[in-house]
């Protein structure tokens, strides 16, 4: 399959994304804002998705530490814009390069470790990084930022009259992190994460440097978590540890990515369609109503996904699709791979 | 010195009852490669179960921790066959992402139907009562909780390793396919081993109530503890586990002390870091 050449597939990405950025000027989505904040929601979670699918999906690394990466973000820009009053752009710039720092660092012994000891090591990190920012007074503490109200627009980096501004920002972040990943699979790299996750002696063997690999596309993942994270805290207007660097929270992460489908192009974002909606809609439904209602949908949901099709979303629009063809051969006669 | 010898006393203390909780879930990983990440919630709902039963028909932890081991074996026994089962032969991240589904179920149910608030068993036989041993104060809920410790992890050694149902269970973990070859009936091995694993976190739930106010988040930190103690003390060895667990609480109390109350679990987890980078299997893997 050659994945580098501008395929039927990327044209008609093309055309959703099109479609996406005319949706604010729907009437319908103008006047609701409720329905614009679950839009940017998802397309949010779908660019963390995307960006935790780098590592997890394509190189074969589940981590569950990326909220460390996106609390890293988030804080980069909530200090600059509350603690030292500027902008939050060097803000995200610096969050996105420490994040990539800190991920390196931390990976690099981790990676030695297999199976479920690199996954409890992984939530060992969040812990750790979710206490230490709760007692550390320089970033605010258990109390965390609250941002001052500023004049809206770019240079700050919010807007107030509409929900637009932050949707258009979304769906920079959808574009950059989609794009990103899209560019990484036609390119030498992305055959190479492949290789270390079907096997990493075999790559090995074949002269892949699989510890490198892993590095960089950890890198890459956190620098991505890093910047959804500078976007949600730019969104929220404040930032406190619960809300960025939980354990909860890291969870969504793989989540979202899993039950959408992981290693493929499309899982984040109908992993982040069905999930976000779902979770937006029933706690608006019965939030006020005793509480966890939400939750133990979502659970449930969980349960039942993971147990009937593994291979999330994607695998289920594969079998639709494989059903269809096997019917419509067995009308002319013929034979579908994939049938019994 | 005293002091030292007291926090020592107080970490080995709840150290045990980490033990008590990590034995359960080492059962399930050493056996099936399962992590259950629902455990936690195991032991928040057996100490529900506890409580009610003290407080509606005003039965005492001691003997109502029978009941909720009892509870917790089933409920274990219902999640192989309701959800595991289904995992077994997939990705290994499919069962502990299913079992996640089930924690956020079990922990909002609880919240939904029994509030966020704090729940407090008051007058049981323990509550409150201590022991003087010289200078040393030791607690009398916490000793009992850690002599029970000591005797169902023994118990479950003992099974695993000198019974006839141990030895099937171990042909089990080391070979599946082998194993049913011998004849063993090794879908009734998981079902009772995840039994098993739930009724000892049951028990640990169960007398936990005598000093530990109930409410709905109270199991996510044990459970993270747990998963802690069991990768520390290397793939499936329940005396690693135990030592771990037992390293654990007093790692814990003295990081609690000596440094600030709120370094203890940074302490916790930067210990089991600490292992693994020095010995990736955990103590006493292989």
């Amino acid at each position: 399959m050659d994945r580098k050449r501008f395929s039927g597939k990327d044209a008609a990405w093309l055309v959703f994304l099109l479609l996406l950025a005319l949706i604010p000027l729907t009437p319908v989505m103008a006047e609701n804002s409720f329905h614009m904040h679950v839009l940017i929601l998802i397309l949010l979670f779908a660019s963390m998705a995307q960006a935790w699918n780098i590592i997890g999906g394509y190189c074969g690394q589940v981590s569950f530490g990326h909220s460390v990466f996106f609390g890293i973000g988030a804080y980069g820009a909530g200090m600059a814009v509350v603690t030292y009053g500027g902008t939050p752009w060097p803000g995200i710039l610096t969050g996105m390069v420490l994040a990539a720092a800190v991920a390196v660092a931390i990976s690099y012994p981790c990676f030695k470790l297999s199976g479920h000891y690199f996954a409890i090591a992984t939530f060992a990190i969040v812990e750790i990084f979710y206490r230490s920012f709760l007692v550390w007074d320089w970033v605010g503490g258990a109390l965390g930022l609250d941002y001052p109200l500023l004049d809206e627009g770019l240079k700050n980096l919010m807007w107030h009259e509409s929900k637009a501004g932050y949707y258009y920002g979304a769906l920079v972040l959808f574009l950059i992190s989609f794009g990103l990943v899209r560019w990484i699979e036609g390119h030498r790299f992305g055959y190479y994460m492949r290789a270390v996750r079907e096997g990493q002696e075999t790559a090995e063997s074949l002269g892949v440097n699989s510890t490198a690999v892993k590095l960089t596309a950890m890198a890459l993942s956190a620098a991505m978590a890093a910047l959804c994270g500078s976007f949600f805290v730019q969104y929220n207007l404040r930032v406190d540890p619960p809300m960025v660097m939980s354990l909860d929270m890291a969870m969504k992460f793989v989540l979202v990515t899993i039950l959408g489908g992981a290693g493929t192009l499309a899982g984040p974002l109908l992993g982040a369609a069905v999930l976000i909606p779902l979770q937006e809609y029933t706690r608006a439904f019965w939030g006020g109503l005793g509480g966890g209602v939400d939750l133990i949908i979502f659970g449930l949901l969980i349960i039942f996904m993971v147990v009937k099709q593994p291979s999330g979303i994607v695998g289920i629009i594969d079998d639709i699709r494989k059903r269809i063809l096997r019917k419509k051969a067995a009308g002319k006669g013929e034979v579908v791979d994939g049938a019994p | 010195m005293e002091n030292f010898v007291q926090v020592l006393i107080d970490g080995m203390l709840s150290g045990m009852i980490y033990a008590l909780v990590a034995a359960g879930l080492c059962l399930i990983w050493g056996v099936m490669d399962v992590i259950n990440f629902a455990h936690g919630e195991y032991l928040m709902i057996a100490m529900y179960v506890s409580y009610w039963l003290g407080f509606l028909a005003g039965v005492d932890p001691v003997i109502s921790m029978i009941a909720s081991g009892v509870f917790i074996f089933i409920l274990g026994a219902l999640t192989y066959k309701l959800i595991i089962h289904y995992t077994i032969g997939k990705p290994p991240l499919a069962a502990l992402l299913a079992t996640f589904g089930l924690a956020m179920f079990l922990k909002n149910i609880c919240l939904n139907r029994f509030s966020p608030n704090f729940l407090i068993l008051s007058d049981t036989w323990l509550g409150g009562k201590t022991f003087q041993l010289g200078g040393l104060i030791i607690p009398a809920p916490q000793l009992a909780a850690g002599i029970l410790s000591l005797l169902v992890v023994g118990l479950v050694y003992l099974l695993i390793n000198s019974t006839r149902f141990g030895w099937a269970v171990q042909a089990t973990a080391m070979d599946r396919e082998a194993a049913e070859l011998m004849g063993i009936n090794t879908e009734r091995i998981y079902i009772l081993i995840f039994g098993i694993g739930g009724a000892c976190v049951g028990i640990a739930g169960g007398i936990m109530p005598s000093y530990l106010a109930v409410h709905p988040e109270v199991g996510s930190l044990f459970g993270l503890i747990a998963f802690i103690c069991v990768a520390m003390g290397g793939f499936g060895s329940i005396p690693g586990a135990f030592i771990a667990g037992i390293l654990v609480g007093v790692v814990e109390a003295i990081a609690g002390f000596y440094i600030a109350p709120v370094f203890k679990y940074i302490a916790v987890f930067g210990l089991y870091l600490a292992v693994v980078f020095l010995r990736p299997r955990g103590l006493f893997g292989w």
